[in-house]
């Protein structure tokens, strides 16, 4: 200790002198109030804007994160590499392929949006959500954050709300990375024309990006049932992975449970049932029942799953 | 072990009511796991306010457990408790912005740097004002020697940084209560010392502070009042004087090998019992005997007098032998 003593370390010994004198005119009036009477004012009181600022600051960890951040460039790659080899392989294309998106993307560029929607929906959409939200939670567990934001104090709920924001506003940036750089591409690559729907009939340019806009908005609604999911799994687990593996399970599982005709019964109330539904908009007359109940499903889904995180969060000993 | 126990306990309920004004209490506070193991049982801690209050157990004693029920982040399954006169966990959202806590560990998103964590959990308060963010995370930053480390990664920094930014998340802003789980763990002496002196300043400032540590010289050397735990009880609690009034003070006598048998015939003749003896050296309990009088019949019997000391207990002593449990982790 006396080495110590002796050790011009500059580094810590200074310092927090420094910052005592600095701080006791300011502290040492308040401190000598504190300790008998509970602070009447000043700490006790909320700042206007506090949910905004939480949110804000969720978002920006979510969004600025960088394994996220790759996450949606990833997704972004899509539609570009496919723009890509469907421009290579123009002339050989085999038409009539599937519902037909893919094969209408050289015609038209707007259908790059459709068609690269089409193509990350069955695993790698699922995949980014899953990773997002089943991260929520169980991500601040693992890194031992969660016991401080909860001290902070961050009340439980309003905490699982943020969060739900954040992942939900994650999944709209997922399909909306594909959506806009489709739109680029596929504008680039085969520029944007007169929509010939599903249906044979022709819609104006304008009419047309309409519905592909709609198209965008009923697949990240498709979503929100998978970002519940998700977050129920998150507050389970202290093993952010479990929970993001876990959730991409319950995507495949629903959609292998949806191919199998005995179950047939159970098909409308499955998770991924309704998410290729879309195609309703590109018809003439899009049957809006059809795409009503797919989102009610997703709303239900939604409520079961977001009130079993919710108890599970509320209740649970932390101890990570 | 046991009666004693619930003797001190007895002892420290009954002192708790003229010890005023209480920064954290608790009542037959009770934690069993699901796996029906008890991690803590009936704990009725008094932490009076402005005291420094040192928490101290062997690993697996309870100790972490009791912080996080305090901190509303574990249920108890039994009794109640109150931080700053608030009921716990019902006022949490009311009584933790007046507490700063480092709890098991410092805790950071690896891939944000300190300043950048700070601003983090600065946002997620909901008392907390913006506009002075950047001023009181500086202030936080340089008060633990963090200034010029403030803007690299988390991820790169050492044990002792972090252990120092997580101080720094607690004195984020002004508190009544710092609850500080092994502050110290990976500090160098410096950091060591550092947190020592930070703690005395804090206090003299007015704030409470619960320090748990397993380094009993250092809760030795700035605590005002401990409470020491073993298997999940609290065998010992109360001001610094507890550990006086436990202690049996022995004296050690150092001699030449000839006048040793001398010595311990004029210790046993002062009442002192027998004295055990390690070559030129002898140790026996002191009693009520007024050691003055010890060293003056040993130069009367004529004993070469190389050495005399008077050895109270403290608080290292104290801990073994209510605890007896050294090393080794208690479950």
């Amino acid at each position: 200790m006396s080495l110590a003593d002796e050790t011009p370390s500059g580094t810590l010994t200074p310092q927090p002198t420094a910052g005592s004198e600095r701080q006791s005119p300011g502290s040492r009036p308040d401190a000598s109030l504190r300790p008998l009477e509970p602070s009447a004012g000043g700490p006790d009181e909320r700042v206007p804007g506090a949910f905004g600022r939480l949110l804000r600051s969720e978002l920006r960890l979510v969004l600025g994160r960088r394994r996220n951040v790759i996450l949606l460039s990833g997704l972004a790659a899509v539609p570009l590499l496919l723009a890509l080899v469907l421009f290579l392989t123009r002339s050989s294309q085999s038409a009539g392929e599937g519902p037909g998106f893919v094969g209408r993307v050289t015609e038209n560029g707007l259908f790059l949006v459709v068609a690269a929607i089409f193509v990350c929906l069955p695993f790698l959409l699922p995949l980014t959500i899953a990773i997002a939200s089943g991260d929520a939670i169980a991500g601040e567990a693992s890194a031992g954050t969660l016991r401080y934001l909860l001290v902070v104090p961050v009340p439980r709920t309003r905490l699982l709300v943020v969060k739900a924001l954040a992942a939900l506003a994650f999944a709209g940036s997922a399909v909306l990375a594909i959506a806009i750089v489709g739109l680029v591409a596929g504008a680039g690559f085969f520029g944007l024309h007169d929509v010939v729907l599903l249906s044979g009939d022709t819609v104006s340019l304008g009419a047309g990006a309409l519905r592909i806009a709609g198209v965008v908005v009923y697949v990240a609604l498709s979503m929100t049932g998978l970002v519940a999911v998700g977050l129920f799994f998150s507050t389970l687990t202290e093993v952010p992975v479990a929970a993001m593996a876990a959730t991409v399970i319950t995507a495949i599982v629903s959609g292998v449970l949806d191919a199998l005709p005995a179950l047939h019964a159970i098909h409308p109330w499955l998770l991924t049932h309704h998410w290729l539904d879309f195609a309703e908009l590109l018809r003439i007359q899009p049957d809006w029942r059809t795409l009503a109940s797919g989102l009610g499903v997703q709303a239900a889904w939604i409520v079961i799953f977001s009130t079993l995180a919710w108890a599970r969060f509320t209740s649970a000993d932390v101890s990570s | 072990m046991t009666p004693a126990a619930t003797a001190v306990g007895d002892e420290a309920e009954a002192g708790s009511e003229d010890t005023g004004p209480l920064a954290v209490r608790s009542d037959g506070l009770t934690k069993r796991f699901r796996s029906g193991q008890v991690a803590v049982d009936g704990l009725g801690l008094r932490v009076p306010r402005g005291a420094v209050y040192g928490f101290i157990g062997p690993n697996g004693s309870g100790k972490t457990t009791t912080i996080r029920m305090l901190l509303g982040l574990v249920q108890p399954t039994g009794g109640r408790s109150w931080l700053l006169d608030e009921s716990m966990p019902r006022a949490s959202s009311r009584v933790l912005t007046r507490v700063g806590a480092l709890v098991e560990g410092p805790a950071f998103h690896p891939y944000l740097s300190g300043r950048a964590n700070l601003a983090r959990l600065d946002a997620v308060d909901a008392t907390a004002d913006p506009r002075t963010r950047t001023r009181r995370s500086g202030e936080a930053l340089e008060r633990v020697g963090l200034s010029a480390a403030a803007d690299k990664k988390y991820r790169q920094y050492s044990l002792g940084m972090k252990q120092r930014l997580g101080l720094a998340a607690a004195l984020l802003r002004p508190r009544d209560l710092l609850v500080l789980d092994e502050p110290t763990n990976g500090l160098d002496p410096q950091g060591t010392r550092e947190v020592r002196n930070l703690v005395r300043e804090l206090a003299a400032g007015g704030t409470t502070v619960l320090v748990s540590s397993h380094l009993l010289a250092e809760i030795e050397q700035v605590c005002s009042h401990v409470g020491i735990m073993s298997r999940g009880r609290l065998v010992l609690q109360g001001d610094r004087s507890v550990l006086a009034a436990r202690g049996d003070a022995r004296v050690a006598v150092v001699t030449t090998p000839s006048c040793v048998a001398t010595a311990a015939e004029v210790l046993r003749g002062l009442g002192l019992g027998s004295p055990d003896v390690e070559g030129v050296r002898l140790v026996a309990p002191l009693g009520e005997v007024p050691p003055e009088r010890v060293s003056a019949a040993l130069v009367r019997g004529g004993v070469d007098l190389v050495g005399f000391e008077v050895r109270r207990s403290n608080l290292e002593q104290v801990f073994v032998e209510l605890t007896g449990e050294g090393f080794d982790v208690a479950r």
